[in-house]
């Protein structure tokens, strides 16, 4: 009889090429995702050492970082050029590397374009099962579908595109099970900022998470991908749900999902892939999905989270020195009182976007809060970036767009936008800014922003008041 | 890649936990398109401040970088590494890095030390005047006052680091173990190949 075995051990042994004698394996990769920012230093490798992609029909460029997220073509459907130069060569070498190395590319004005978290399991790329890379953290979003994914720099950018094989040490397993049902105004960022700050940005270090549990098997697919979009904020190597109906309804006619009999021999295999009962985890946490409120980060960690109804925390109710320190220094860059109601937090800026929280529910979600109503008079920037051009065409169809703009928030083109300092989009210095996004490091938004992790019903509840805000107050 | 064997000279006690990638490069300098040049951003906000430690003159091209738990969390972004190298550092030493930071500072020949917190503390006190001695062949760190202090590191990245090997060559050895195992996907499942319909 062979070892019961999890979800993870499952999809590892399913790709070992080769173990070395110390344990490190050679593992195949089933699906590479490329932007623009990690890979220009890979490819001139390759050109360097006169190498080529070894499996270009296994990869998928698409350009989402850095493009600006304002009109991308004018009225005759004329490109309008980059400000940043910056910018704009990165995006010259993806446009460039992809047909010279004959790799799929879908163009920045391409109706598919899209973050290239948002754009894998939309189109179907990314599947239960496979291994997934791609030079970006957040690329454990693909656990959502079932996919074991792994953010790789630009080194392993490389090797990959060469070998379509990266050499890795098998990680330690966690389950981070939630059972019960979610309060009212508890979305999956809510579960998955609670998770953070249960378990410590370094709860998951060295480990793969998987997700299970009811609560966690009540998400849509699209909250599924919002939580294992943030496994790396507790330190994982990547996060884990096992697919299931929902996972096949949302996969099945996809562009590049299988067809016909294919479709059926997939699912079939994906099905015995669930961890098999009596498998045992080197990690567990268990969660009470009761526990969960809506939720805010107040710091600089994605750990320092609190239910909206909590106050700012003082440095020294941490038991640990340094996490003491880590707190006092967080508090001044956020510019914070210690005791301070988070309701009281005034906002300035909000961004509803991101490859956490940029996929149609989100945006249903956030408009289902600003129907009828308008942005108070503080809130100076408020934008809705979708996470691809198909997410802002469904959107467009629901009307969802005009619920922004009505309520004074701006509808942009898809991209990464205000998630990282990289394109125009930025929080000023010193300013706040209610964001869907997954991280609130010192800068990330722009250097001196402060960055308050919410779901995009918070955020769009921030906006309706200009402070951070409980959304089951405008909920009815 | 340049092989490390021993490095000595000056360690800069930096010791500060959960040092985010951002932290080592901000990301207005991940727009590169080439690697070289990074120093220059390293630490970027922090070096704002006159009085910060890496642009003390006797910290100038130190070799080595001593930091707190953690070291290299959040951004997967390369440019870390990168930045770390052409700043001149060659070894960190801290209690834990993140998986992906330590696994990029090895492609880049830089080596990162685990030891525990109270050898950190140690070597932070000594480093403030002396410099300290990282030998990765014997997998120690010894400082001038007869502290020892012994390190574990997976024996693949070990020889990588010795003999500064490129990971590509090396997995080009494994040639059939991989046209194998794509030949078996073929047949077994052969929707995994993805084709637009
Ligand atoms: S939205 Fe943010 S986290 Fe997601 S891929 Fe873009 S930069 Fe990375």
């Amino acid at each position: 009889m062979t070892r019961p075995r999890t979800l993870y051990e499952k999809i590892w042994d399913a790709h070992v090429v080769e173990q070395r004698p110390d344990g490190t394996c050679l593992i195949f990769i089933d699906r590479h995702l490329v932007h623009e920012v990690t890979s220009p230093q890979a490819f001139a490798g390759l050109r360097a050492s006169g190498r080529t992609v070894r499996r270009p029909d296994l990869t998928l460029a698409v350009p989402d970082h850095n493009l600006p997220t304002t009109a991308r073509q004018d009225a005759a459907g004329n490109r309008l050029p980059i400000a940043d130069l910056e910018s704009a060569a990165q995006l010259a070498a993806l446009a460039q590397n992809a047909p010279d190395f004959g790799i799929r590319y879908i163009d920045a004005v391409a109706a598919e374009q899209g973050i290239v978290h948002v754009v894998g399991p939309e189109q179907g790329f990314s599947l239960p099962g496979t291994t997934i890379v791609c030079g970006d953290s957040h690329t454990a979003c693909h656990g959502g579908i079932g996919a074991l994914a792994f953010g790789i720099g630009t080194s392993e950018v490389e090797h990959v595109l060469a070998t379509q094989t990266l050499l890795l040490q098998p990680a330690k397993t966690m389950e981070v099970r939630v059972e019960g049902e979610v309060g009212r105004g508890v979305t999956a960022k809510d579960v998955i900022l609670h998770i953070t700050g249960t378990i410590g940005a370094a709860g998951g270090t060295g480990h793969v998470i998987e997700y299970t549990g009811s609560t966690i098997r009540a998400l849509s697919v699209e909250g599924r991908l919002t939580v294992s979009n943030m496994a790396i904020e507790g330190g994982a190597r990547a996060g884990l749900i096992a697919p299931d109906a929902t996972t096949f309804a949302y996969l099945k006619g996809r562009p590049y999902a299988p067809k016909g009999a294919d479709w059926d021999a997939a699912v079939a295999y994906w099905t015995s892939l669930a961890t098999d009962p009596g498998a045992t985890y080197d990690k567990i946490v268990v969660i009470d999905a009761a526990d969960i409120a809506p939720s805010v980060t107040w710091g600089t960690s994605p750990e320092d989270v609190v239910p909206i109804t909590g106050l700012v925390p003082a440095p020294d109710s941490f038991a640990d020195s340094s996490k003491q320190a880590a707190a006092a220094k967080s508090l001044a860059y956020m510019g914070l009182e210690p005791g301070t109601r988070m309701q009281d937090v005034a906002i300035e800026n909000i961004f509803i976007g991101s490859c956490t929280n940029s996929r149609i529910e989100d945006l249903r979600a956030a408009a289902a809060v600003l129907k009828g109503r308008h942005k108070a008079a503080g809130v100076k920037w408020a934008i809705v970036v979708p996470g691809s051009g198909l997410v802002k065409a469904q959107a467009e169809a629901e009307g969802l767009d005009r619920i922004f703009t009505d309520a004074g928030l701006e509808w942009r083109e898809p991209g990464c936008s205000a998630c990282l300092g990289m394109n125009p989009d930025k929080v000023p210095a010193g300013e706040r800014c209610a964001s869907t996004s997954n991280r609130n490091f010192v800068g990330r938004q722009g250097p001196g922003s402060r960055t308050h992790l919410v779901s995009p019903a918070m955020a769009a509840a921030a906006a309706v008041t200009g402070r951070l805000t409980d959304v089951r107050e405008l909920m009815d | 890649m340049t092989p490390i064997e021993k490095v000595e000279g000056r360690a800069i006690p930096f010791g500060l936990k959960n040092v985010d990638t951002d932290v080592i490069i901000p990301a207005k300098w991940l727009k590169t398109i080439s690697r070289e040049g990074l120093g220059q951003g390293a630490f970027e906000t922090l070096r704002a401040d006159p009085d910060n430690l890496f642009d003390r003159p006797e910290f100038q091209r130190a070799p080595i970088l001593i930091a707190g738990d953690n070291f290299g969390c959040g951004s997967s972004r390369e440019h870390a590494a990168w930045a770390l190298g052409d700043l001149g550092i060659r070894v960190v030493i801290a209690p834990s890095y993140s998986d992906i930071f330590s696994g990029n500072a090895v492609k880049n020949g830089i080596l990162p030390v685990v030891l525990p917190q109270a050898a950190i503390d140690r070597l932070m006190a000594v480093a403030a005047t002396d410099p300290i001695h990282v030998d990765l062949d014997t997998q120690t760190v010894t400082t001038p006052f007869q502290d020892r202090f012994t390190f574990d590191i997976d024996p693949f990245r070990k020889m990588c680091l010795l003999q500064g090997l490129d990971e590509i060559s090396l997995t080009e050895k494994s040639e059939a173990a991989i046209a194998a195992h794509e030949q078996k996907i073929a047949k077994t499942q052969p929707w995994l190949t993805p084709t637009l319909a």
